[in-house]
């Protein structure tokens, strides 16, 4: 499904990422932890086509290097932002409206999933509350019928109860063959939803698991 | 008070078919377009070039349109994963080329432009009144701005610019090619600006400067209602138009008229850093 190789990305003269190897398979949860600072989102907007990098990254084995970020969300690349990617301009409606692919879920199935963006779909996305932002830029994605979820700390600054329905969202697309990469520093959320776990420090990943004591140490848990 | 307040919305109209130009191609390309002024400059002395007002007010839109698009593609575009800068210095050279051709080809001197015949007179609104080609301005300005908000707000097309304007990158990470809306909104920036120009002939001294004394102000209203913020600039240029009209009629000084803005942009800044209707830029 998702192969990186030897991936290397720099803002100027900072070199961030050196020759990142990872993969995820069809349908897999893979975990990205690492520190603040360390590149996570980086490696998330490279895959996504928003930073230029060397090496290599590909989707079902097509490379993705010539593909601009538009490209890659039409061959089914779903990014779900940090700072969850709200617009101020748009309604919450509009916002679901702005993508859609005959593949991703129907209006009518996401408002079914998250009744407070039914209830909210004539309000301006920054009206709502940072769960309910949270719930939207999920929404918007599962809209556009994404295979693969890049989802950059979704469950960050939410209640335990809007962090177990992100969790069941994610679950829910992962029975449905959808692969999340997800850069995740709560561990314990990791556990419910994680197939794989990679760290990320110094700019290098290697496999882990969420038991790992040099990860728990790293993290500082 | 009423008179004034009218004179202050005329004004208001110029300053914001250009702002809103201008707020669009800055939202979506993240081009400070400094070539805007001249841009309304050409679209009054095209309007001299045109056989009667109402041609000028159809074609010379059309024709800076086309031309900006071109602009857009040849030069803009190039320059624009650089720095900011450079099409900020690209945009600054056009200006001074657009003033020296026009300069080469009509003179320094203002040429006056007619009022078009049928807008000669007054327009009778009981207790006032009030030129009828001003009200001509405010009726085209009020029409253009509420076409551009049907356009905006109720429509795909709409939907798609007012997200890329708002955050290009995240709306092509979600699908939506960009790229493609980039030309016809520049050229559509520019169009608005000619028409303003096409307006102000007749009302303003047709000058080699006349953008040059207009953008400045212009981007203290875009400034104002917050970079990229399309409602923003509409309202703020009303705004700041009804309060350089009341200033100098009260206050008796063009000189306050003129610093106005400036303190104005200066308050809101430091009560809202991203203007009144703007976002904050997110962290990369």
């Amino acid at each position: 499904m998702l192969d990186i190789e030897n991936l290397s990305a720099s803002y100027g003269e900072a070199q961030v990422l050196r020759g990142v190897s990872m993969s995820a398979g069809k349908g897999e949860v893979v975990t990205l932890c690492g520190r603040n600072g360390a590149g996570k989102t980086t490696l998330l907007r490279c895959v996504m086509g928003l930073l230029p990098y060397t090496g290599r990254v590909s989707l079902d084995g097509n490379d993705l290097a010539r593909k601009a970020s538009y490209q890659r969300a039409r061959l089914g690349v779903g990014w779900v932002p940090d700072d969850r990617g709200t617009y101020a301009t748009l309604t919450v409606a509009e916002s679901l409206s702005l993508r859609v692919s005959k593949d991703g879920w129907p209006l009518q199935r996401v408002y079914d999933a998250f009744p407070n963006l039914y209830a909210r779909r004539a309000s301006a996305a920054t009206k709502l509350s940072g769960g309910e932002q949270q719930m939207l830029a999920l929404a918007r994605v599962l809209r556009m019928g994404s295979r693969l979820m890049l989802c950059d700390e979704p469950t960050e600054g939410l209640s335990p109860l809007l962090v177990e329905q992100v969790g069941a969202i994610l679950r829910q697309a992962k029975e449905h063959g959808v692969t999340v990469l997800l850069v995740e520093q709560n561990l314990h959320f990791a556990a419910t939803v994680a197939d794989k776990y990679y760290l990320l420090a110094e700019g290098e990943v290697r496999p882990t698991t969420p038991d790992d004591k040099e990860l728990l140490t790293y993290l500082g848990v | 008070m009423a008179q004034h307040i009218f004179n202050g919305l005329v004004g208001g109209s110029f300053l914001a078919l250009v702002a809103l130009g201008l707020a669009v191609i800055f939202g979506m390309l993240r081009v400070v377009n400094f070539a805007h002024g001249a841009i309304y400059m050409l679209g009054a002395f095209l309007a001299l070039s045109m056989p009667s007002f109402w041609w000028a007010l159809i074609l010379v839109p059309l024709v800076l349109a086309a031309g900006g698009m071109v602009l857009e593609r040849t030069l803009v575009h190039r320059l624009a994963k650089l720095d900011p800068l450079y099409n900020f210095l690209l945009t600054f050279g056009l200006t001074l080329i657009f003033q020296d051709l026009v300069k080469w080809r009509f003179g320094v001197q203002s040429t006056p432009y007619p009022t078009p015949g049928g807008l000669t007179g007054s327009v009778d609104f009981g207790a006032f009144d009030f030129p009828a080609y001003r009200v001509f301005v405010l009726a085209m300005a009020a029409l253009i701005c509420f076409g551009v908000w049907f356009l905006l707000s109720r429509t795909r097309v709409g939907l798609i610019v007012r997200a890329s304007t708002e955050r290009p990158e995240l709306t092509q990470a979600l699908g939506i090619n960009v790229g493609r809306w980039v030309t016809p909104v520049f050229g559509f920036g520019c169009a608005l600006a000619g028409l303003a120009g096409v307006l102000a002939a007749p009302m303003r001294a047709v000058h080699p400067l006349m953008g040059a004394d207009l953008i400045i102000v212009v981007f203290a209203v875009v400034v104002i209602g917050g970079l990229g913020s399309i409602f923003g600039s509409v309202a703020a240029a009303f705004v700041i138009g009804v309060l350089q009209a009341l200033s100098e009629a009260y206050l008796d000084s063009a000189l306050v008229s003129q610093i106005l803005v400036y303190l104005v942009m200066a308050v809101v800044l430091l009560w809202r850093p991203s203007g009144l209707f703007g976002r904050e830029e997110s962290p990369a």
